[in-house]
């Protein structure tokens, strides 16, 4: 075989490296502008912050990553957050064990995935439509089981150790959840036949499909997966607030989205990972904590971060047409 | 000497990671029709697209009835008289066949607010049935078969006059009758003064059109010389770089028991009744013409259509297969002929294109074994010679050939009982095709059965141990390897009587 080289070949080939490359750098740029602005930004205390409140962003993306590089989109996340919240609040009050209540309540996030999942595989309706409706119907139920007020736990007190305890006092468990799923989900998507066959339907669906591939199940698998991640966000989330609130969560997969575009995925599928996903989720994290900390609006935080979407994912297009 | 229509001189043109082209040397005159042949990316079709300012060179000069030539886009390159038929599709599938024609140059009406339809209808039409074709005007891109979607590049790229035509590997998805039909509008357009650029890894054909042939190899020209004044297998020797001798390499082979068997096998229009064995240990060539219900018959056998009504056997018993999957279990295995929407993730790279599909063979509960798979993929890299730095290239940055070559080589992986390739060798060039067909012959010699589908008749009839042949959704005939000669295989797919 002949082989003619000439430069820069690794560099280039890697467009996704290349998209976390640049983002690794506008996150550190980002940490050193508010540090010189703030002097409150650098110190331990206030990092551990972001990664609590990255955390549930991080989490939700995992999920939301594996259902983008299949080409679909979940926008069901913060309802399936909401009401596996309000189940598990439920439970506990109702005296199940906490573990059964647990695992339960990650059944019914998975199950929320799996009817998406067959909604959108087997009945052919757009992910947008059917991820759209079960929003919907999930958020409704929560309103519903609790006739719209909150569920308080009073009888549980060891649940919200779940989210409040910390590792030798200072790393809440959230931030340990984050990194343990997040090595957990990497693996999962990039050395399981079922994680890259994601790639290969999201890239081409019906060569995937030609290839033997059982599409409608890999689908199936990247809803379940992201279900199951938002049932985790909601445990989490429920225990950090010690109550399960009906109207809690609302617009979170609007976060995951974010977060996952910024770290690379493309929405027409095909591409993504895990550890972009991580960076994306900590870009919007710092941004809020940044602007929080100069006492910047809540409503200008939500601004600013649409604006560093549309520019993450424009930055990428003038990248990928120029080549 | 007079001045050549075209002169392009010591075009450079490199990539990340890869020198396409290097200092080649290009001359057309009016009323030609120039052959460049090469191996798959030999940088044949890099140097069209720098022509035509697809890509810019980075150096070298391009001179067109000598003045200096430069094109911003194909659109630009268009204006100024030279217009390209590519090798892959650049159609809109949700258009319309006349929407597509006039993409871009649409007839207006009403102070140009508004897009005149039936006026472009009417023209496309006109234009279709002046070039001696047959298809409807109305239907989208998406409706159309392979060839019918390659006989529309070529309108799209004649409905302007230019005076270079160039066309990529136009042929490699048509077949016999509509080859002909181009051939004859290619003669007519020469007559008219046109300079003609035409690549093809099909020695045949340019033996019966080329009046010149440029020789390319690995990004570096070679030579030009007048057709007539060369021998074929002398091209070859200046493409591949060593003697070929033997385009064919028929093994014999004892045929086995009966694997498959598909008994009465209907789908609305497409296939009527067909039956089809195939044995252990043998290639059964599938001829026939374009549309004859090939592609129909496979999709059906693969699960990949629905079929209405007939039988499928697998080593004696009785199978469905709902889908592809199903039929994988089945240890039948099918490789699409459109490469581009069937076959490839051209946004995935080599690597995990040939292992699409085939992962489970490399795992161990559900676990990827890395190693293994990279040794698996540099070795079917090597096999077929896919040009390439590296196997992480991403596959839309490879060449026609060696894209066909990639998805061929996912399906040497395949463990199947029967392998059906569909045009397995369309686009590629002729030292690798020997190596396509010796992996087929091995496979064979390993057990497994093989159905050929190709409309190049001297593969058909090269590597064939049995030819079926259809026509119109129906099987009209089979012939052994002894038997078959081109007239019968082709009276049969033309459904003409033909005395034993
Ligand atoms: N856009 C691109 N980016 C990177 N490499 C490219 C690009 N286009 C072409 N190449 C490389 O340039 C070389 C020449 O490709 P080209 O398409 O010209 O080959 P070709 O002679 O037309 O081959 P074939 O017979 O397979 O069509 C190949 O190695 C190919 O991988
Ligand atoms: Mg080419």
């Amino acid at each position: 075989m002949d082989k003619t080289r000439i430069g820069n070949t690794k560099l280039q080939l890697n467009t996704s490296l290349m998209q976390k490359v640049t983002a690794s750098i506008a996150l550190l740029l980002m940490i050193l502008f508010f540090s010189i602005v703030s002097p409150y930004f650098f110190k331990v205390n206030n990092l551990l912050t972001i990664a609590l409140q990255t955390s549930i962003t991080a989490i939700t993306a995992y999920g939301m990553i594996f259902v983008i590089i299949s080409a679909g989109v979940d926008l069901s996340i913060g309802s399936n957050i909401a009401f596996t919240g309000i189940m598990v609040a439920l439970m506990l009050k109702n005296g199940f064990p906490i573990w059964l209540a647990m695992i339960l309540c990650l059944v019914v996030g998975i199950t929320a995935g799996m009817v998406n999942g067959i909604l959108i595989s087997k009945m052919k309706l757009p992910a947008f439509i059917a991820t759209l409706g079960m929003q919907m119907v999930l958020r409704g139920l929560a309103l519903v089981v609790t006739d719209a007020r909150p569920v308080y736990l009073d009888n549980a007190p060891q649940f919200k150790q779940i989210a409040q305890a910390k590792l030798f006092n200072t790393i809440p468990f959230p931030v340990l959840y984050m990194i343990v799923l997040g090595f957990g989900a990497a693996f999962l998507l990039r050395k399981t036949v079922i994680g890259r066959n994601v790639f290969a339907v999201g890239s081409n669906e019906e060569s995937a499909r030609l290839s033997g591939i059982d599409t409608e199940k890999v689908r199936i698998f990247a809803f379940m997966f992201s279900g199951l991640m938002a049932a985790i966000a909601g445990l989490i989330l429920t225990s950090r607030v010690n109550s399960g609130q009906p109207t809690i969560a609302v617009g979170y997969e609007a976060n995951a989205i974010a977060a996952s575009v910024i770290g690379g995925a493309s929405m027409r599928g095909g591409h993504g990972s895990i550890s972009g996903a991580i960076l994306g989720a900590f870009i919007l994290g710092v941004l809020m904590n940044g602007l929080n900390l100069l006492n910047v609006s809540q409503n200008w935080q939500v601004f600013a971060s649409g604006f560093v979407v549309i520019f993450a994912v424009y930055l990428d297009k003038v990248r990928t047409s120029r080549n | 000497m007079d001045e050549p229509l075209l002169r392009m001189r010591n075009i450079t043109k490199s990539f990340p990671g890869v020198l396409a082209l290097k200092d080649v040397e290009f001359e057309l005159h009016a009323g030609e029709i120039h052959a460049i042949i090469g191996e798959n990316g030999a940088g044949k079709s890099t140097l069209m697209k720098v022509l035509l300012g697809i890509y810019q060179p980075d150096e070298g000069t391009i001179h067109l009835k000598g003045k200096p030539f430069h094109a911003k886009n194909p659109r630009n390159a268009q204006d100024q008289g030279i217009s390209m038929i590519y090798q892959e599709f650049n159609l809109v599938p949700d258009l319309t066949v006349a929407e597509n024609i006039f993409l871009a140059r649409e007839q207006r009406r009403f102070h140009n607010l508004l897009i005149d339809d039936k006026a472009m209808l009417s023209e496309t039409r006109k234009f279709i049935g002046s070039l001696g074709l047959d298809i409807d005007a109305r239907l989208t891109i998406n409706e159309l078969s392979v060839a019918e979607k390659q006989m529309v590049e070529i309108i799209k790229a004649l409905v302007v006059k230019s005076d270079i035509l160039v066309l990529d590997e136009p042929t490699s998805a048509l077949t016999e009758k509509e080859v002909q039909r181009l051939f004859s509008i290619l003669e007519r357009l020469k007559n008219e003064g046109v300079g003609i650029i035409y690549i093809s890894h099909r020695m045949e054909e340019l033996n019966t059109i080329a009046d010149r042939v440029t020789v390319l190899r690995d990004g570096t020209f070679v030579a030009t010389h007048e057709w007539k004044a060369v021998t074929v297998p002398n091209l070859i020797r200046m493409m591949i770089g060593r003697q070929l001798n033997d385009l064919f390499p028929y093994v014999p082979s004892k045929p086995g028991e009966v694997v498959f068997k598909a008994h009465n096998l209907n789908r609305s229009s497409f296939l009527k009744d067909v039956s089809l064995e195939a044995r252990k240990g043998e290639i059964l060539g599938l001829a026939g013409l374009m549309g004859a219900g090939r592609t129909e018959f496979a999709r059906a056998v693969f699960g990949a259509d629905r079929k209405d009504s007939g039988v499928i056997w697998m080593d004696g018993k009785e199978i469905t297969t709902r889908s592809p999957h199903d039929a994988i279990r089945h240890g039948i295995a099918y490789l699409p002929e459109d490469r581009k929407k069937d076959g490839l993730f051209l946004e995935l790279d080599i690597y995990d294109n040939i292992l699409a599909g085939n992962l489970t063979q490399y795992s161990s509960k559900g676990i990827v074994n890395d190693s293994t798979c990279r040794a698996i993929v540099d070795k079917r890299i090597a096999e077929l010679n896919v040009k390439t730095h590296s196997p992480r290239k991403i596959v839309k940055y490879l060449s026609g050939g060696n894209q066909q070559k990639v998805l061929l080589s996912r399906w040497f992986c395949k463990q199947a009982k029967l392998i059906i390739f569909d045009e397995p060798t369309r686009g590629i060039d002729v030292g690798a095709k020997s190596e396509i067909y010796q992996l087929m012959n091995k496979l064979k010699q390993a057990g497994a059965a093989i159905i050929m589908i190709s409309s190049e008749m001297p593969e058909i009839l090269g590597m064939s141990d049995r030819i079926a042949v259809m026509y119109e959704g129906r099987i009209t005939g089979e012939l052994t390897r002894a038997e078959a000669t081109s007239e019968k295989v082709m009276a049969l797919a033309s459904n003409l009587a033909v005395k034993a």
